[in-house]
């Protein structure tokens, strides 16, 4: 039987928690650029004018088709060197937590767009045209009127991402950014106590998740009460 | 890095012989499809025994389902392969656990990414066959046990054929998460897809053909999947049936 | 045949069946009416098991639904039901839903289910759709398949929810005929249905309930002509009417 020994970890919270701070800052850099991004993408492919919409259904299909891994390392390997070729960012700056906020935040947009086109959809076409015959422009119409019921339809589901979001952060191992579970990593192997600190990890991650969720879900009662 | 595009570079040999770096790309794509097949069967069949189970009466069986849904959508997927492939062979007996850890270390890794995909996945797909079940009129359940039919035989040959049928788009989209997440495997080292893109840009300094390559290839394989989900919606339609009353 | 002895049930806090007592004899025809929430369904549904009930006795050819060694899928493929939705399979053909009973609880080999599931559709006088599916067909149409279907187990009584209650008027007639043919060949019927002229034609007998109580039975004729209950006056006023 495998002898437990949880005594890295007392020790261990500082670094951790630095990890989760990282953690945290990408979740909620994602999380803003991902809604922000994601809205006007979602108004793209709604939209009548084609120019507008096969770009950003082109967009959203790219990055819904190919695995987080494999843009996290793009972001990482790839794109900064033509950064430094055309901004001249010398080679020595550490451009892992950068390349990891841009990667995630291009990413989750993709993710966000089909949420909030849908929360759009949802909005019963009746909406618009009535804020159109007040004398809206469509713009106007848009951000008064249809967004803000579109977000309130789909706030649930903005969450339920975040949540995903959260847990799809423990990616950035890949580029070797230390965020929670990096952290974590790093001092299970460190020490020796791996299978502790993996399942510590596993732990915080589940109760943190749980608990979210849990709000989550009251929260939903709470909008269609 | 070359400022050339050199895409020649895939025809070239690998420095320990033997293979071109296409062929390396091949290879993964190989892994990557294997592997993602084989997680995606047994998610299959676990994940509809489990969407019945959260349908059946009772508290104690609709209880483990769910402890078990909510059990592999909390925690990330690194840390669940990390749990499989690290720690459970030291928490096996001994024996057990020395075996595993003696044995080819690429069976380990494929054996760790299937077991986590596999049970991962499967928790999704119960959820999908647990909407797909709940949105049969309970009508047709009553139909069936008026029959005479056990709960059994009207799950199998009544509600679960109708169910399925329903969420084939849900389950089409579980199907293609499931080669995206096949790519969590390289971290522990398997040599899919892309692992073998960040091999590419190790030994060539070809990192834009290398990344687009591999994009391309994830690209094509969402589009076979897709054409074969297509094909598979076909011929489940049921004639003039338009959705759940 | 079928008998009900002080059945009484509760969903939750609310008592849905309130002591009801009757019992329907070998080939007669009952009819059960009443206003919606009465009961009705529950406790024609009670006697195949299909709604458990917590107080009283239901016994069917002599087997006690409700007690706790009954073979219930045994009990059932002996008593026939027609529901208001018809219920038929949708991903199956008409042929394949009257053989799949058969098959399946009845052990019958597929020619002898074909064989049976086909002379059924004959009967009711639709022998041409046994390769459609039910989405194919009309409502009145799917409701005969849904006799033809319960019928194809042999039952030895037949249950009706409101087979005619999800139909457009015209094809009620179609619906009722199948079954005034079928009262008429001696099956024991127990029939929830707001077609008072079915009643007047070949039933037994009608019972009343409101409130989950059965408040009058009487054979059709005193049952219209001499009403005893105030609610019962009531409720007749309301439906003959049309």
């Amino acid at each position: 039987m495998y002898e437990f020994d949880w005594s890295s970890i007392p020790g261990a919270l500082p670094t951790l928690a630095r990890g989760l701070l990282v953690t945290l800052q990408v979740t909620l850099v994602a999380v803003a650029v991902g809604i922000a991004w994601g809205t006007a993408l979602a108004v793209a492919r709604l939209s009548p004018q084609a120019w507008l919409r096969w770009p950003a259904a082109a967009y959203v299909n790219l990055f819904r088709s190919v695995p987080l891994v494999m843009v996290i390392l793009w972001f990482y390997l790839v794109v900064p060197q033509l950064l430094r070729r055309f901004l001249g960012v010398s080679s020595a700056t550490d451009i892992r937590m950068v390349s990891a906020l841009a990667a995630f935040a291009l990413f989750e947009s993709a993710y966000y767009a089909e949420i909030i086109r849908a929360g759009i959809q949802s909005v019963p076409k009746g909406q618009l045209d009535a804020a159109l015959a007040l004398g809206l422009t469509p713009a106007q119409a848009m951000r008064r009127v249809v967004l803000p019921q579109a977000f309130r339809n789909m706030l649930p589901l903005l969450l339920t991402q975040a949540i995903i979001l959260f847990q799809d952060t423990s990616l950035v191992y890949v580029i070797g950014l230390a965020d929670f579970f990096g952290a974590a990593y790093k001092v299970g192997d460190r020490d020796g106590r791996l299978v502790e600190l993996v399942l510590f990890a596993g732990l915080v991650y589940f109760l943190a998740s749980l608990a979210a969720s849990a709000l989550v879900r009251r929260l939903r009662r709470r909008v269609t009460a | 890095m070359g400022t050339a595009w050199n895409w020649g570079v895939f025809l070239q040999e690998t420095p320990s012989g033997g293979a071109t770096y296409l062929g390396w790309l091949l290879t993964g794509l190989g892994w990557t499809v294997g592997l993602s097949l084989a997680a995606w069967a047994v998610a299959l069949l676990l994940g509809t025994a489990l969407g019945v189970l959260r349908t059946v009466p009772g508290r104690l069986r609709p209880g483990l389902a769910a402890a078990y849904v909510e059990a592999f959508r909390n925690v990330p997927l690194l840390v669940q392969l990390f749990a499989w492939y690290f720690v459970l062979p030291e928490l096996l007996p001994r024996a057990w656990g020395d075996a595993i850890k003696r044995s080819d270390p690429l069976l380990q890794q494929f054996l760790a990414a299937w077991l986590c995909l596999s049970l991962f996945t499967a928790a999704r797909v119960c959820e999908q066959v647990r909407a797909g079940l709940g949105a049969l009129p309970p009508g047709q359940l009553q139909a069936a046990l008026a029959l005479g039919l056990t709960r059994f035989q009207a799950y199998r040959r009544v509600l679960l054929p109708m169910a399925l049928r329903l969420v084939v788009p849900p389950l089409t989209s579980e199907f293609l998460n499931v080669f995206k997440n096949s790519a969590v495997a390289s971290t522990i080292g398997l040599v899919e897809l892309s692992r073998q893109s960040q091999q590419l840009v190790d030994y060539t300094a070809q990192a834009y053909e290398a990344f687009i390559a591999v994009t391309l290839l994830y690209l094509l394989v969402n589009v076979a999947v897709m054409l074969l989900m297509r094909r598979v919606e076909a011929r489940a339609r049921v004639p003039g049936f338009i959705g759940a009353r | 045949m079928i008998s009900f002895q002080g059945v009484s049930k509760w969903y939750g806090r609310v008592q849905v069946l309130d002591d009801c007592t009757t019992r329907v004899a070998k080939g007669e025809v009952v009819v059960v009416c009443g206003p919606s929430g009465s009961g009705k369904s529950t406790l024609i549904k009670c006697a195949n098991g299909l709604e458990p009930f917590q107080r009283g006795e239901v016994r069917v050819d002599g087997i006690a639904v409700g007690a706790p060694g009954t073979d219930l899928p045994r009990l059932r493929a002996r008593v026939g039901m027609v529901f208001q939705h018809f219920e038929l399979f949708p991903h199956l053909t008409v042929r394949q839903n009257l053989a799949l009973a058969q098959r399946e609880v009845l052990r019958r080999s597929r020619e002898e289910a074909e064989v049976k599931g086909l002379a059924l559709l004959e009967r009711v006088g639709l022998a041409g759709h046994a390769d459609q599916h039910p989405g194919q067909l009309s409502g009145g149409q799917q409701q005969r398949v849904a006799i033809a279907r319960a019928l194809a187990m042999d039952p030895i009584c037949m249950l009706f929810d409101e087979p005619t209650s999800a139909l457009d008027p015209e094809m009620i007639n179609e619906v009722l005929e199948v079954m005034i043919e079928l009262a008429g060949q001696g099956m024991t019927m127990l029939c929830v249905t707001h077609e008072m002229g079915f009643a007047k034609a070949v039933a037994d007998r009608v019972i009343f309930m409101d409130a989950g109580r059965i408040v009058e039975q009487a054979p059709p004729a005193e049952f219209f002509a001499h009403p005893k209950g105030e609610r019962t006056k009531d409720f007749l006023s309301k439906i003959l009417g049309h």
